[in-house]
């Protein structure tokens, strides 16, 4: 087992300094040394996208990066989402919508969504569909899931004109 | 989205889509599901797994291990318990707890890739991963058996020495030996017969006979188990974890580790999928043995390689089916032979396969024998409608075929033979009132099915299913609190927003706001008994015990308010909230009133309701039809989805958002399973495909939107009418999916799944015959 390291980042706009092995993954670092539960793992591998976090603007599965790769980053995780004065419109569309079930998918999911939106505010449905194919589902058949982020999409660009 | 109510008038609530109460925690990463659990000087445990199929242990060496720096204890099959044979009925499941004890942690033998052989406790899991390759395992290998046509052969090599053939009446029947008095791997035979076959045959003009397998699939929640085991020094434990059952766990735990369930107590997280996977347990024991070895929290999490590897997937399958019908379209016989694997352990789904394969139909003849067989696979687990998706398969595919040659649609000819009111049902009772017929003129009245399919290699199929839906046991709590607002406390695990039905229910019954109900599930000492998340039984079941319970609430409530007015209860009327005293002017309570006045009127109100709502398929039987359009491309093999619907019988929809939630999540999962998911072996019988990349579920890029009609056939044997709604979606897509890819391309494709080099190798096939036929057309 080596040292550990310090890390400097910036979770959540908050600058943040944590000790992590090197064999750690950005996700047990977010989950078991910072408390910050709700990226889930769902695989470590990659493919279910249930830990997607934004690091420095992209939606980053973060079983893949490692806790020390962090140094220096700016990281967004679905803790951060919600503003004291309220849920972003992705969370609320979410649960208008009813597009969680089990709910173990929808960080991620609210993640991939948030990286889409905040690139292109006004995406088509299959601009959705892909931008969203690396996240799993298993309970839904993502029907609700696309309503939510069309309908989020909707209200974010009707806010704009307005 | 509307905050129109969707029940014609008849209520407030139910029908409505309010905002599921547990929805802000979900969204904001704040709920804690079983691996969100810490706590105070905690351990992490990890499974060693055999890397062998099949093969006796000769020895286990853990020292190694123990000396390891940060490691407190290693277990093996040595401190287990020996547990003998018994059926429990544990909910919906009935359960060997001898073998389920064996599949926990292997003792002599290992019987599939990835059984457990020996657990560790470490200060961190990278330091208990080290420690299990510091274990030191000899293995005798073993011939593996990996389908249940080689294990069937009397030559095949022997999985369960003692176990013998049975013929068995029902899955609970312990049976009575079967066939010569030798080792076997077949575990058990159920036979279905009324009628007489011979006749039936006789009278059909036209007859279909097919063979079918389906592959084994997973259930594929995206949260892997997980238990978090605390030993007190009383000897009492608790347990956090994510499980479909919290009393299921509690009792099978304690049955595993013989100690009195009354020294347990577990804790439901919240849940991340199941879909009949965590009705029983894998890692509960192993952390309670480990807690109590190290006197600290033990908390294990499984990887996904676990997970494929070493949970219960579904069984593969293997099906013989001969169906007969006369020209107008009326079954005359049906035949189906039936073989389910069950895993290194007896207990597959071969009896509820049986028993709802062409339920659907009123069939004067039939005959179905149906076998559970062990091969060296994970033992299997329920999965969504257990048994029931692939023997549907089977039989609609035939259904499909014969409908083709009487020449009558496939909806038409479904209808002339649907059961109905007083059908018998494949195992023999009539049916109750039931909504079958209803799903299929939905789905005739669709804009789906009445819309034109054009082009190229594209087709559409429907097919249909049955499913029974549970009662079983459940309990509430309805508290009273004194600002007016309501707690509704049950012990069904919420695994898909059923904490917000509970709520609607509650709020129904007693005319408040459903922003006022506050919905809970608490633990196995907190509530009375609850059996498992599953069976289609939550709403049904549990939303009985609530309805219940609220009126037992609103009766306290009436008695408070004939106290207050010094009346006769009978005098005090009820209605949308307000107690009003018949007959006379005294100004109305509300129950917020009320609620400010318990203290001085006798203290707290607490609804309560248990009940048993009745057997597993007794009650709320439910159908469902399914539509499919694909496109086949006839280059690669690869079947596009281009647009799917379903109708279902639901009963009463309470929160119709959730219920299409059901139908579309469980249509999907269809789509997976005729198309794509498998369990990879290789000729050892290593799973190869151990990994969410390899072992592919369907993507959102995958789909398009998912159609749903909601029929409302009110359940006669509930209050409010429902039936269930989680389970029977799963049953009929992978028919019509095979349909479509027929009535696309001209192939019968009979072996799921029906992935890109099986269908293009069909192709090939369809098209040498053809090529060979006009060969020898031309000859002639």
């Amino acid at each position: 087992m080596s040292k550990k390291v310090v890390v400097e980042t910036t979770i959540n706009g908050e600058a943040t300094e944590f000790l992590c092995e090197p064999r750690q993954s950005l996700l047990e670092v977010l989950r078991d040394e910072l408390e910050l539960t709700g990226s889930k793992e769902g695989c470590l591998t990659g493919d279910c996208g249930a830990c997607t976090v934004i690091i420095n603007g992209r939606p980053t599965c973060s079983c893949l990066v490692l806790g020390v790769e962090a140094q220096g980053k700016k990281i967004d995780t679905i803790e951060g989402l919600a503003r004291p004065e309220g849920l972003h419109v992705l969370q609320r569309k979410f649960l208008e919508h009813a597009a969680l079930q089990c709910g173990i998918c929808t960080p991620g999911f609210l993640m991939s969504a948030k990286a889409l939106l905040d690139r292109n505010p006004s995406p088509t449905e299959a601009e959705i569909r892909y931008a969203l194919a690396g996240n799993l589902c298993r309970c839904t058949g993502y029907d609700k899931i696309v309503r939510a982020v069309i309908d989020a999409a909707n209200t974010l660009s009707g806010a704009r004109a307005a | 989205m509307s905050d129109r109510n969707e029940s014609n008038g008849e209520f407030r609530v139910v029908g409505t889509r309010p905002i599921r109460h547990d929805g802000e925690d979900k969204v904001t990463g704040r709920a804690k599901y079983g691996a969100d659990y810490n706590l105070p000087g905690m351990l992490h445990g990890k499974v060693l797994r055999s890397p062998h199929v099949h093969a006796l242990i000769k020895s286990i060496n853990t020292a190694k291990a123990l000396r390891h720096p940060g490691v407190h204890a290693v277990i093996t099959g040595a401190d287990f318990p020996e547990v003998k044979g018994a059926m429990a009925q544990v909910g919906e499941l009935v359960v060997n707890t001898h073998y389920l004890s064996l599949n926990v942690m292997a003792r002599d033998k290992v019987l599939y890739d990835g059984h457990a052989v020996a657990a560790v406790a470490a200060v961190s899991k990278h330091v208990a991963e080290e420690a299990l390759e510091l274990i030191e395992v000899e293995y005798e290998p073993l011939p593996p058996v990996m389908t249940a046509e080689e294990a069937m052969r009397d030559d095949a090599p022997v999985l369960l020495p003692e176990l013998r053939q049975m013929f068995m009446k029902s899955r609970v029947d312990p049976g009575v030996p079967e066939g010569p008095d030798r080792p076997s791997n077949i575990a058990g035979h159920i036979q279905l017969q009324r009628g007489d076959l011979e006749a039936g045959f006789a009278a059909a003009d036209f007859i279909v006979e097919r063979e079918f397998r389906t592959a084994a699939v997973h259930q594929g929640y995206i949260e892997p188990q997980n238990a978090l085991a605390v030993w007190d020094a009383s000897d009492h434990v608790v347990i956090y974890c994510s499980t479909q059952g919290s009393f299921n766990v509690r009792t099978l735990t304690a049955a595993v580790l013989t100690m009195p369930e009354g020294r347990i107590r577990v804790v439901p997280a919240e849940i991340g999928g199941g879909f009949g996977g965590k009705t029983t347990v894998y890692l509960e024991p192993l952390a309670v043995l480990l807690a109590k070895k190290t006197g600290r929290p033990v908390k294990m999490s499984m990887t996904r390689n676990e997970v494929l590897r070493a949970t219960g997937p579904t069984s593969g399958t293997m099906f013989r089916v001969k169906i007969g019908a006369d020209r107008t379209g009326k079954i005359t016989a049906a035949q189906v032979w039936m073989a389910y694997e069950a895993g290194a352990f007896p207990g597959s789904p071969f009896a509820p396969g049986a028993m709802t394969t062409l339920g659907p139909y009123h069939i004067e003849n039939l005959l179905i024998d149906t076998f559970d067989v062990v091969v060296n696979r994970p033992k299997v687990a329920a999965y969504r409608a257990p048994g029931a998706p692939a023997s549907a398969f089977a039989c609609e595919c035939v259904i499909n075929e014969l409908a083709e040659k009487c020449g009558i649609d496939p909806i038409e000819f479904r209808l002339r033979n649907a059961a109905r009111q007083g059908s018998p049902q494949p195992a023999g009772p009539p049916f109750k009132k039931i909504g079958f017929i209803e799903t299929l003129e939905a789905m005739r009245e669709s804009r789906h099915y009445r819309s034109e399919l054009i082009g190229a290699n594209r087709g559409r199929g429907v097919a249909s299913g049955f499913w029974f839906n549970g009662g079983l046991q459940s309990s509430a709590d309805v508290n009273i609190h004194l600002d007016g607002t309501v707690s509704v406390v049950t012990g069904s695990v919420d695994i898909g927003g059923s904490r917000a039905s509970m709520a609607m229910i509650a709020a129904e019954v007693l005319g408040v706001d459903v922003k006022d109900v506050r919905p809970l599930v608490a633990d196995t000492d907190a509530i009375g008994h609850n059996d498992v998340t599953g069976g289609s039984r939550v709403t049904l079941a549990t939303g009985m015990a609530v309805y219940h319970a609220a009126h037992d609430a609103l009766r306290q409530l009436k008695l408070r308010a004939a106290q207050l007015w010094d009346c006769d209860p009978q005098e005090v009327d009820f209605a949308r909230g307000v107690f009003t005293r018949r007959g006379k002017q005294t100004p109305p309570l509300t129950i917020k009133d009320l609620g400010a006045r318990l203290i001085s009127t006798g203290g707290p109100v607490v609804g309560r309701a248990s009940l048993n709502a009745g057997a597993v398929g007794a009650v709320g039987n439910a159908f469902a039809t399914a539509c499919v359009d694909v496109e086949v491309d006839p280059e690669t093999g690869k079947v596009q989805i281009l647009r799917a619907s379903i109708t279902q019988d639901v009963g009463r929809a309470i929160h119709p958002s959730y219920v299409e939630g059901q139908m579309q999540g469980g249509l999907v999962q269809g789509i997976g399973w005729a198309l794509n998911e498998e369990y990879f072996y290789d000729q050892r019988g290593i799973l190869r495909n151990t990994g969410l990349l390899d072992y592919r579920m369907p993507t959102c890029l995958d789909l398009p939107m998912i159609e749903t009609t909601i029929v409302e056939v009110p359940n006669p044997d509930h209050p409010l009418g429902i039936r269930g709604v989680g389970e029977v979606n799963i049953v009929p897509p992978m028919a019509a999916i095979a349909e479509a890819i027929y009535q696309a391309v001209g192939v019968r494709v009979t072996e799921l799944p029906i992935n890109p080099p099986r269908l293009l190798n069909a192709l090939r096939a369809s098209s040498r015959s053809t090529a060979n036929q006009l060969a020898s057309a031309a000859a002639d």
